[in-house]
């Protein structure tokens, strides 16, 4: 499903906080103590967002360390689920529903707008590493249409003008 | 939000437009738990009696009845029991959980103590679709609220009941919404469908007894158990009893998630609560009626169609999850089917080879009909395609992508005829 193969990365081998770890601890309680391998999504989620937004080969290999899971496991999951990033992206990763109840509403036209105030093709980021443009299946907000995510938020009920407005206020 | 003020009666919606309806303090104010305590004095048998009289069915899209579903569960207790809530939702046009985790968590886990209790299952999970960030955040925040009032735990309103829930979010794959994907990827696994038998009655989650409902199926028990199984099976249609939430999308005026009883008109429906389609009734060409993976109706079928499982299974069609695509007429059905094609394909999850080939290829025609690039035979070779998908998988996802293409061949063949005669669309 994720094409992506994963990168390595620069920086010294990744290691979770303190704090990170105190999470890790929250998340095994969710689980019965002989399926801990049920925190796994969770402790990728919290990877990729203690580890700059994308999951490193190296972090994978530290997520497998760490939990005890073989390094192949790991990295088969990492690379099954769509949001888990396999590259660096931008600090904005916005990603466009272009799916067809977005589409019935306009979403082409927003997608255009987006296109030419980011100067962004479909997997690509800006220069400075501010954004990265990503084409994304239904977002389950159709009543909503047309629908985007911005990191952790939606934005709904766009339309072109709406959309470079969005962008414009982002800090 | 998208809800508009109804006439009728609500169940799963009755509180969603309240201010500040996702918090306890408010839930509760509005009548929050008192149906499952009142479910924690009577037996699981009784509990499971009262959903079985209520003919409520899966509101996840299979329809399977909940009661039923239940009582698959071994009597037995050799082994823990689990309970699920799929919040997975993520089927083009399917919005209408979401509403509910954002604004009427507790109803959701009120929904779910009860059905644990009748299941007895000690634990729950609530697993979400993982981009549905600020709605697991909420429901978080309502499950620890809930805990600290005791409403969870090890002695669930001081019945005695032991009951943990926990959020679990997904992480981007539409095939996590079949539940025995589902499970694997709760396991911590890549999400890919178990075969079935075993059903998850028997070997579910960590090869244990499981039940797995959607989270609309789950918000509807506590209106059971407060005013009964009778009560609830009064609303609707035979067959198809109480009430569902359409999600409304594409070219209507109001797109918008409306609760109302099953069996209701389509006509009405988009008249009387979607603000009618967009340039009025004539300019419809199509529904999609239950989510993408439903066949599209003609507008004439459209006319005279009742939202229940009977009528739509009747017309070629399905309920699905409720969730209601309208086309005007300037879609060309050829790029709607195309853009669907795309997400089956994307979404396949390679498991079984009918459905990873087969959704690639029908992705691969539908885009080269739509380009003008078709040709003579494409139909037919659609159709075969199809058939070879059909049924021929573990799970429905293979189902899901046929559907679409088979059942808008026979509803606009004279599109992709011309699509492949001309080269272009006939639309615009």
């Amino acid at each position: 499903m994720n094409e992506s193969h994963t990168e390595t990365r620069k920086d010294p081998m990744p290691r979770f906080s303190a704090a990170a770890m105190r999470e890790v601890e929250t998340i095994y309680t969710r689980y019965p103590p002989e399926y801990r391998r049920s925190a796994l999504l969770p402790i990728l989620h919290l990877a990729q967002r203690e580890f700059g937004g994308w999951l490193s080969r190296e972090t994978l290999e530290y997520v497998a360390e760490l939990t005890g899971i073989p390094p192949v496991r790991v990295h088969e999951v990492a690379t099954f689920y769509t949001m888990y990033n396999l590259r660096p992206v931008g600090k904005y990763h916005v990603q466009v529903c272009t799916n067809i109840s977005c589409w019935l509403c306009g979403s082409d036209l927003v997608v255009k707008a987006l296109q030419e105030k980011l100067r962004l093709g479909w997997g690509e980021t800006s220069a400075d590493g501010r954004f990265t443009l990503t084409e994304v299946e239904c977002l389950g907000a159709c009543v909503n249409a047309p629908t985007l995510q911005i990191n952790d938020d939606y934005h709904e009920d766009l339309t072109p003008e709406k959309v470079v407005e969005i962008i414009d206020r982002l800090p | 939000m998208g809800m508009r003020e109804i006439p009728g009666e609500k169940v799963v919606y009755r509180n969603i437009e309240l201010q500040d309806s996702h918090l306890l303090a408010v839930a509760r104010e509005h009548g929050a738990y008192a149906a499952a305590r009142k479910a924690l004095g009577m037996s699981s048998e009784e509990v499971i009696e009262e959903v079985k009289q209520s003919n409520l069915r899966g509101r996840g899209g299979a329809g399977f009845p909940a009661g039923m579903k239940w009582s698959f569960i071994p009597k037995d207790n050799s082994r823990p029991h689990y309970l699920i809530c799929n919040a997975d939702e993520g089927e083009p046009g399917t919005c209408k959980d979401r509403e509910i985790l954002r604004h009427d968590p507790h109803l959701l886990i009120e929904g779910m103590i009860i059905a644990a209790y009748a299941v007895r299952a000690e634990r729950g999970y609530v697993y979400i679709r993982g981009e549905f960030v600020r709605e697991a955040e909420r429901l978080q925040q309502a499950v620890d609220d809930a805990y600290a009032a005791g409403l969870l735990g090890d002695d669930v309103m001081g019945s005695g009941f032991r009951f943990h829930l926990a959020v679990h979010r997904g992480a981007g794959a539409y095939v996590c919404g079949e539940e025995t994907a589902l499970i694997e990827s709760l396991e911590g696994k890549k999400g890919q469908p178990r075969l079935k038998p075993p059903f998850p009655a028997n070997v579910g989650l960590y090869n244990c007894p499981t039940v797995i409902n959607n989270v609309e199926t789950l918000s509807a028990v506590p209106a059971i158990l407060e005013r009964g199984g009778a009560w609830y099976a009064g609303l609707g249609v035979p067959k198809s009893s109480g009430t569902k939430v359409f999600s409304v999308s594409g070219h209507v005026v109001r797109p918008g998630n409306y609760e109302v009883p099953l069996g209701i008109p389509l006509r009405t429906l988009l008249d009387d609560y979607a603000g009618g389609v967009r340039g009025g009734w004539e300019n419809l060409k199509g529904v999609i009626p239950g989510g993408s993976s439903t066949p599209v109706l003609t507008a004439e079928v459209c006319a005279t169609i009742t939202m229940d499982y009977d009528a739509l299974a009747k017309a070629g069609s399905m309920l699905g999850a409720g969730s209601v695509i309208v086309l005007d007429k300037s879609v060309c059905i050829v790029r709607a089917i195309s853009r669907l094609s795309r997400f089956y394909r994307h979404e396949s999850c390679g498991q079984c080879t009918p459905c990873r080939e087969g959704t690639g290829w029908l992705a691969k025609i539908m885009n080269r009909l739509e380009a003008g690039q078709g040709s003579v035979g494409d139909i037919e070779l659609l159709q075969d395609i199809c058939n070879n998908i059909s049924g021929k998988t573990i799970c429905a996802l293979g189902d899901a992508a046929a559907m679409p293409v088979a059942g808008a061949i026979r509803a606009f063949p004279e599109e992709f005829a011309y699509h492949i005669k001309h080269g272009r669309c006939m639309v615009g």
